[in-house]
């Protein structure tokens, strides 16, 4: 890797971190906060960044680390994706992260990339955002001003761009437990086990004593310039006898998903057109949604 | 104390020291050793070029066309040069006068278009990626930034990017000379009688895309002057033809250059070549009188290493009823990209003999049109031509069966060469030396559980299964083994074909090979070793083999076409022959024998009939010593041989691949594949194992993930590994494989050539399972790589109508964009 010349800071504290890019700012500095690497270095090799410095938390151990916290399960920004896929209390009480967090890249990316790096990058090809999303996760972030909360929904305004303001470090996210009843799936299609996501689907969610579905929570990777919730479907989902599909064809689940698309503006790229991600959304909707029911 | 050298002494003392170890009764010959230097190859604690550090060595970094087509009217290197650690900058108006042009080996036919190449841009950039400044650094850091200071202003041409349309009248021309570079036809018997009247004729279209060799070693180049004479270290698959190529092109002496292949990562074709870099390097080591190391990013390999494949073919295949072929007509548009490279023009031609595959026929029709467009020139990629060809064949075949209602495996028995006719010449003129298709099919079959399969596939279709089940078959053959030379010099090629080894029994009775082959990761220190304890009766690990360096190896034509086997390993078994037959002769002197009375057995000359004998090793000290040789006999146990055979290697089998194809998302996944792969005698079969698994990958590859894009203002933009996508283990299912082993007659080991067998072979098996899962959809082709989103634009775009549970929200044809960008 060749990049461009920069500086490199590796702050002692968040404290530190934080009047770090606080002066940059002042100073007018292009700076970037490095957590694991996963889409930064890889924006420096190809020169497509040029940062005058880096500012390195990776060895802020008070940013690292997994949380029961009652209501809701801490994550802290600089957890790497192998330990939250392995951590118990994630895994009990937030599955949907585990297992949408057990789809990133690959093992030797999973070993250094961060929960918070890849909410922090706000790529909406990335796996975790729209899990952030479907959820309603709490992103803490500080600065030298103190500290803040932003929920998910104000989280991600645009591609690559979260709402963290310059000299803003995001320490941790809180992920809440949606309780009893729930099913969770998160459905990755992609070409090659460690490509991007050409489409996800998030999908959470509760079924009711009668066996319908009272409430379902969908977040779509890679269908937009964010994460976006797929809310049409979430509606159409309420009140679903889901059953297999029955002898006359019908398939409620199905039709319930068949506006999973609804509101999104899909990329294009190499590996997909608009229409056939719509496409893509409408059935993997249909499927996270029939995993996650069981 | 001087001691006086003593054979009996000597051999005493390494008796002692138990360096002669016991010949293994076991044949080396079949055996599936694992491979000696895999432990230096896997850590990389070897000569990677990129791992060798020479003094005072600069680092060269070449600034890269942004654009596929443009007049460079200027280029400014001077704030470059002022640059901290910069030693020089220059452009290609610069080293114009020196740099002479790239070397194209195979002019195809009399009037072909060779535009001159220079390795750095002088006037005109045709492809994107191409050279057109350069920094040489103090390190490789510096080169780089320095890049950025370097101003080139550019004049846009029209970049030419579509084959057919390049051919047309009034189309931008990538050279003055047009877009045509040759166009060359091939024939025998009578075609048109073959398709006037016939029953029917299969006529189709098929892209070969281009394709991104990924070599896991990136190229890599260090050139280094002592003032009069170089050495070029480079991670290629050709040192001696780079040398010989490289005296020619740049003036060096051949006797002044040494060129050498350290331990390479992998080629595939892709660096069977005479690069820009490579002459680049000696020249600015020539100027500055420095070592200069250069080693690419992947990024750069993906713009500026040979890309493969890419053609437009057309295939005819009249046929009757009852499934025989009567004939093939096959028109070809090559595409050269902007220049001719070592091979190009010749990469599609090795395919012209290979479009009638195993197949008997009264007539073959082949025209090859060599075009010009403003991409990176394509040359030889791991099967060259043969790949492309036998997609082509087998697909049409699949086709006819469907066409006829018949199985496919049926119709390729009714036409295949059967097994009583070999040796066969075929309609493209070449002899078939041996084969039993019939062998490898039955075997196939039942290892697939093909009946087992064709039933599932008929229920899956009865109900509807939105997840649809396709099987392919694909029956190859191939032409590898590139010679013999005299065949070569009939196609117009501009080398021989023979390859040379040199064995050398050293005084303690240890081997040296040295071989003319230069192994990329084919595991030739293995083979040759298990070839030469064999032959000399010596243990495995008593040979070493030697290569890749022309002041060791002096003699070679180097390692591509599936040839180092078969010409290379048959020549080291020649050698050791030779040195067998010298070592008989001081056996039978020493033991006051005739020579025609000493027999040979597991390193023991013998006196027949009689316990009297020597050991090799021990005849090795005694040639060493010399007291006590023949008349006129020299002192010495080496031999060298140079082996050129009479005829091509002719590997076959049979692959059977099952792909279970999500008609709702176009996804699809290979469920089972099969391959019975016909390689001739075995010498190691792990590493024919090795070379299967890797080949079929490859071919996968082509067939579901990989290939070059352009978008319309000519950029290349897979310019990465997220962009351009192989297969990984995890993307590959568990192949099973086995072999029948009918042995090459024309080699005295059996062999037939394995490295390219397995790429050839896969690539129509994966595409006719998917064909033949979507066929009752209505869909009868899927172009390459055959993606999720082209198998559901397929299905969408088909006429059949299939019940609505397997067709859920076909999109309307206006939310379907034009497929984005030229190809």
């Amino acid at each position: 890797m060749i990049p461009a010349p920069f500086d490199y800071i590796r702050p002692a504290s968040v404290e530190d971190a934080c009047r770090v890019l606080a002066d940059a700012e002042t100073a007018g500095d292009e700076v970037k906060v490095l957590a694991g690497g996963q889409s930064l270095l890889p924006l420096l090799r190809l020169r497509l960044a040029y940062p005058s410095a880096l500012v390195d938390l990776g060895r802020l151990p008070e940013l690292r680390g997994v949380a029961d916290r009652g209501d809701h399960v801490y994550i802290g920004a600089l957890t790497t994706h192998d330990e939250v896929m392995r951590s118990g209390v994630v895994r009990e009480h937030v599955p949907l992260v585990a297992l949408a967090t057990a789809t990133v890249a690959d093992p030797a990316v999973r070993h250094r990339g961060t929960f918070g790096g890849s909410m922090a990058h706000a790529d909406p090809a990335g796996d975790l955002p729209a899990v952030a999303l479907a959820l309603d996760c709490v992103f803490v972030v500080r600065s030298s001003d103190g500290e803040r909360e932003i929920p998910a929904a104000e989280f991600f305004v645009d591609y690559l761009e979260p709402a963290l303001e310059p000299g803003e470090v995001l320490l941790g996210v809180r992920v809440p437990k949606l309780g009893s009843g729930w099913g969770f799936h998160y459905e990755k299609f992609h070409r090659t086990a460690q490509a991007w996501a050409t489409v996800g689907v998030a999908a959470a969610v509760r079924r009711g004593d009668g066996g319908t579905i009272e409430e379902a929570r969908i977040g779509l990777t890679n269908m937009g310039p964010t994460p976006v919730r797929a809310r049409v479907t979430e509606v159409a989902l309420r009140g679903v006898a889901p059953s297999p599909s029955g002898s006359n064809g019908s398939d409620p689940l199905r039709d319930a998903c068949a506006q999973a698309d609804a509101g999104t503006s899909p990329p294009a790229d190499l590996h997909a057109r608009p229409d056939y991600r719509r496409h893509l959304a409408r059935v993997l909707t249909r499927r996270a949604v029939g995993a996650a029911l069981g | 104390m001087t001691e006086q050298l003593d054979a009996g002494l000597v051999a005493g003392r390494i008796a002692e020291s138990g360096q002669v170890s016991e010949p293994s009764a076991e044949r080396e010959m079949g055996r599936a050793r694992r491979r000696k230097e895999d432990a230096r190859l896997v850590t990389g604690r070897t000569m990677w070029t990129d791992n060798i550090q020479l003094p005072g060595m600069l680092y060269v970094a070449f600034l890269r066309s942004p654009m596929a087509h443009a007049r460079i009217t200027g280029v400014d290197v001077s704030a470059a040069r002022s640059l901290p650690g910069v030693v020089a900058a220059y452009s290609g108006r610069d080293l114009a006068e020196e740099q002479g042009s790239l070397p194209c080996a195979w002019p195809v036919t009399e009037d072909i278009v060779i535009p001159d190449h220079p390795p750095m841009a002088v006037d005109e950039v045709r492809y994107p990626g191409e050279a057109v400044a350069c920094v040489v650094a103090t390190d490789r850091y510096r080169a780089a930034d320095a890049l950025e200071a370097i101003a080139v202003d550019y004049e846009p041409l029209d970049p030419v990017l579509d084959m057919t349309e390049a051919l047309a009248e009034g189309a931008p021309k990538v050279h003055e000379a047009g877009n045509r570079a040759f166009t060359w036809k091939f024939a025998g018997g009578d075609i048109d009688a073959a398709f006037r009247d016939a029953p029917v004729v299969i006529d189709r279209a098929y892209v070969q895309q281009r394709l991104i060799p990924t070599a896991m070693e990136p190229r890599a180049v260090v050139a280094t002057t002592d003032g009069d004479g170089f050495t070029l270290y480079s991670a290629t698959q050709i040192p001696h033809v780079l040398r010989v190529m490289l005296a020619m092109t740049t003036g060096i002496p051949e006797h002044k250059l040494r060129v050498v292949a350290p331990d390479v990562g992998g080629g595939f074709g892709s660096k069977l070549q005479v690069t820009a870099e490579e002459v680049l390097a000696l020249l600015l080591a020539r100027r500055l009188g420095r070592p200069v190391k250069w080693t690419e990013s992947r990024s750069e390999g993906n713009l500026t290493v040979h890309h493969g494949r890419d053609q437009l073919q057309r295939i005819a295949v009249a046929a009757d009823r009852d499934g025989r072929i009567r004939g093939v007509r096959v028109e070809l548009l090559a595409d050269m990209g902007a220049y001719l490279m070592l091979v190009t023009p010749g990469v599609p031609l090795l395919g012209a003999f290979m479009y009638n595959g195993i197949y008997k026929m009264d007539a073959y029709d082949f025209t090859c049109t060599g075009v010009f467009t403003t991409k990176m020139p394509t040359d030889a990629y791991r099967g060259a031509g043969r790949p492309e060809a036998t997609f082509a064949i087998e697909r049409a075949v699949d086709e006819l069966a469907h066409e006829l209602g018949m199985d496919p495996v049926e119709v390729r028995r009714r036409n295949w060469i059967t097994r009583e006719e070999f040796p066969y010449t075929t309609i493209a003129g070449l002899t078939y030396d041996s084969g039993d298709y019939e062998a490898a099919t039955e075997k196939a079959l039942a290892m697939f559980g093909y009946d087992g399969l064709r039933a599932e596939q008929a229920d899956r279709r009865e109900r509807h299964d939105p997840v649809q089940l396709g099987i392919g078959v694909s029956t190859y053959t191939e032409m590898c083994g590139l010679a013999p030379s005299r065949v070569l010099g009939s196609l117009s090629y501009g080398a021989g074909g023979w390859e040379h080894a040199a064995v050398r029994l050293l005084p303690t009775g240890k081997v040296e090979v040295v071989t003319g082959t230069s192994p990329h990761g084919q595991g030739h220190e293995t083979a040759w070793s298990q070839i030469a304890a064999d032959a000399l009766g010596v243990p495995f690990e008593d040979v070493s083999v030697l290569h890749g360096d022309t002041s060791v190896a002096h003699r070679g034509m180097d390692t591509y076409g599936s040839r180092s086997l078969v010409v290379g390993g048959v020549a080291v078994l020649a050698a050791c022959e030779k040195v067998k037959e010298r070592a008989r002769e001081l056996a039978a002197h020493l033991m006051e024998a005739s020579a025609d009375d000493v027999e040979f057995d597991g390193g023991r000359f013998r006196v027949r009939g009689t316990d009297e004998g020597r050991t090799i090793q021990e005849l090795a000290l005694a040639a060493f010593a010399a007291h006590d040789l023949p008349g006129g006999f020299e002192p010495r146990l080496d031999a060298e041989a140079t082996f050129d055979p009479d005829n091509f290697s002719f590997p076959h089998g049979t692959h059977l691949c099952a792909v279970e194809v999500d008609t709702e998302t176009g996804r699809c996944a290979i469920r089972s594949y099969v391959a019975v792969d016909d390689v001739g005698s075995v010498v190691n079969p792990l590493i024919v194992e090795g070379q299967v698994h890797g080949g079929i990958a490859q071919g996968v590859g082509q067939a579901l993930f990989e290939e070059a894009v352009h978008d319309a203002d000519g950029n290349l933009v897979t310019t990465t590994m997220a962009d351009y996508l192989i297969p990984s283990a995890a993307d590959l299912p568990e192949f099973t494989t086995d072999r029948t082993e009918t042995p090459a007659t024309s080699n005295p080991l059996g062999v037939k050539g394995v490295g390219e067998a397995g790429t050839i072979a896969s690539t129509p098996a994966v595409v006719n399972a998917i064909a033949d899962a979507l066929r009752p959809y209505g869909v009868r082709d899927v172009r390459m790589p055959c993606t999720p989103e082209r198998i559901w634009r397929a299905l969408a775009e088909a006429e059949v109508t299939v019940p609505a549970q397997s067709r859920a929200a076909v999109p309307s044809t206006s939310e379907i964009a034009p497929e984005g960008g030229a190809r």
